[in-house]
């Protein structure tokens, strides 16, 4: 039986889907059987970030709705033969998923996969709730500034009362990753500090993804960063939360800044 | 603080969810001061002040309406406007405390003698933290938090509000008319403070007190902070 993971945040633009994908590349190359879900339908995005956008014929609602079958709709990753796709539809909206169709397509892929991750919508509305529902643990993705973790405490009360674990008195694992976290700007204090996050939501930590051109330029050219690039800084900090969620014991490090001497010179007066 | 309530039309169907409501939460209504927004409330509407009379009768005690329209009948007995600095009188006494002469207590109520000590009916444990969006609202008693009560949240207390955390959220206490009732948190980043209807907001806190272990009572009319040493 796979294990079902929520990407999940709340707020939007924080990194859900950047993050579903490195971490899903990241433990497919562990040699992991995963498969990710985009549960944004109508703005789908992870079958771009995933480099599959011109592969997707039946999708996460022709599924749901009974009309393809599952083998069909599961778009298998070209460099890593373990990471598969499912992906959503984009000509369609949130209503036109069922409670138990999800249930069901969920179902099934917990028997086939080893990791079962899906990508939440932002927001706290039906297609994020139906994204958590199933879900055995969390990642909680959270920038390092005020609204975004707000937004993520707020999605931290849903996880312990409206996923099926919660309603059957059970708890949900939950784990937060720091995405975007700018060394020189915390050194400035211009962001809230990562012992701050901590503080606020008191979940456990998985990692801090320090910001990084190599997560942009990935995403551009549709690969995770963790394929594309997998010596960058960012995907080494994603290579070590996957080995966070598989249980192994590795020390987070918090990103430091190591700037050159033109940098530090001059480091503090740019940007 | 006064309750909002919103009727819509068909107002014998709002009546039936209200009561259905009222069934699952007998005490909601007890003693808060409520005012009713007629503003979906259409203008040919027949009999809209004894519809009023019908929530008065289910023991909701109006203070006011709101987007009332004239030419309703007998509505401008029901416009009394808001009291902005008076506040409404109690209609229900603050249960007397266990150690106070229980002079009031009737016979539908056991003897306080043989209640079990501890008397843990009367407190509400949560021992996790309170999230944003999350609201806690508990009448019979005190309510105490293991944990921070986030931003966004709401923690409502008849009794005393205790937080063993950051309060950066909203405390309510004395919900139901108790001024004797306080606010005690670990440190104090609240958003709100109220105790029986008088209420503070961030601005008119202290600066000292803040990001300090503190306490909030009743003086009168005015709250008081006092920081925790």
């Amino acid at each position: 039986m796979g294990k079902v993971l929520v990407v999940t945040s709340g707020k939007g633009g924080v990194g859900k889907t950047t993050s579903t994908a490195a971490l899903g590349a990241a433990l497919a190359r562990g040699g992991e059987n995963v498969v990710v879900i985009d549960f944004d339908v109508g703005l789908r995005n992870l079958d771009l970030v995933m480099g599959a956008e011109r592969r997707v014929v039946f999708d996460l609602i022709n599924v749901v709705q009974g009309d393809a079958k599952l083998a069909q709709a599961l778009i298998r990753d070209k460099r890593i033969d373990t990471l598969s796709l499912l992906p959503a539809s984009q000509t369609r909206d949130k209503d036109a998923l069922t409670i138990e169709g999800v249930d069901k397509v969920i179902a099934e892929l917990r028997e086939k996969f080893d990791w079962v991750i899906c990508d939440s919508p932002a927001g706290i509305e039906r297609g994020a709730l139906l994204a958590m529902r199933n879900a055995d643990l969390a990642v909680v993705v959270t920038n390092p500034e005020v609204s975004s973790v707000r937004d993520s405490d707020r999605i931290i009360g849903m996880l312990d009362s409206k996923t099926l674990r919660a309603e059957k008195g059970e708890r949900i694992d939950k784990h937060l990753l720091v995405t975007r976290y700018d060394a020189g700007r915390a050194a400035r204090n211009e962001m809230l500090k990562v012992e701050d996050v901590l503080e606020i939501l008191s979940i456990p930590l998985l990692g801090i993804i320090p910001e990084s051109e190599e997560v942009l330029k990935a995403s551009n050219i549709g690969s995770p960063v963790t394929l594309n690039n997998p010596n960058a800084s960012a995907s080494r900090a994603y290579f070590d939360a996957a080995r966070r969620l598989k249980g192994d014991k590795v020390d987070v490090v918090v990103p430091m800044q190591r700037p050159g001497l033109i940098g530090r010179l001059f480091g503090r007066r740019v940007a | 603080m006064a309750l909002v309530l919103a009727p819509e039309v068909p107002l014998t169907d709002w009546l039936n969810a209200l009561d259905a409501q009222m069934e699952r939460s007998p005490n909601f209504f007890d003693a808060r001061p409520v005012v009713v927004d007629l503003g979906s409330v259409p203008r040919e509407q027949q009999g809209v002040a004894q519809f009023l009379q019908m929530l008065e009768q289910r023991g909701i005690r109006i203070i006011g309406t709101e987007g009332a329209h004239p030419s309703w009948d007998g509505i401008e007995a029901w416009g009394r406007p808001l009291p902005v600095s008076a506040r409404p009188g109690r209609e229900i006494e603050p249960p007397p405390a266990s150690s106070t002469t229980a002079a009031t207590t009737t016979q539908s109520l056991p003897p306080a003698e043989s209640v079990p000590a501890g008397a843990e009916v009367n407190a509400l444990l949560i021992d996790h933290p309170v999230r944003s969006g999350q609201s806690v609202v508990f009448e019979r008693g005190d309510i105490t938090v293991l944990g921070s009560v986030a931003s966004g949240a709401e923690v409502m207390a008849g009794g005393s509000v205790h937080v063993y955390g950051t309060l950066r959220g909203r405390a309510v206490a004395g919900l139901a008319g108790h001024p004797g009732a306080r606010i005690f948190c670990s440190k104090l980043q609240a958003e709100l403070l109220a105790i029986d209807g008088v209420y503070l907001t961030a601005d008119g806190m202290p600066a000292k007190a803040i990001g300090k272990p503190v306490q909030a009572w009743l003086d009168g009319e005015r709250m008081k902070i006092s920081v925790l040493d």
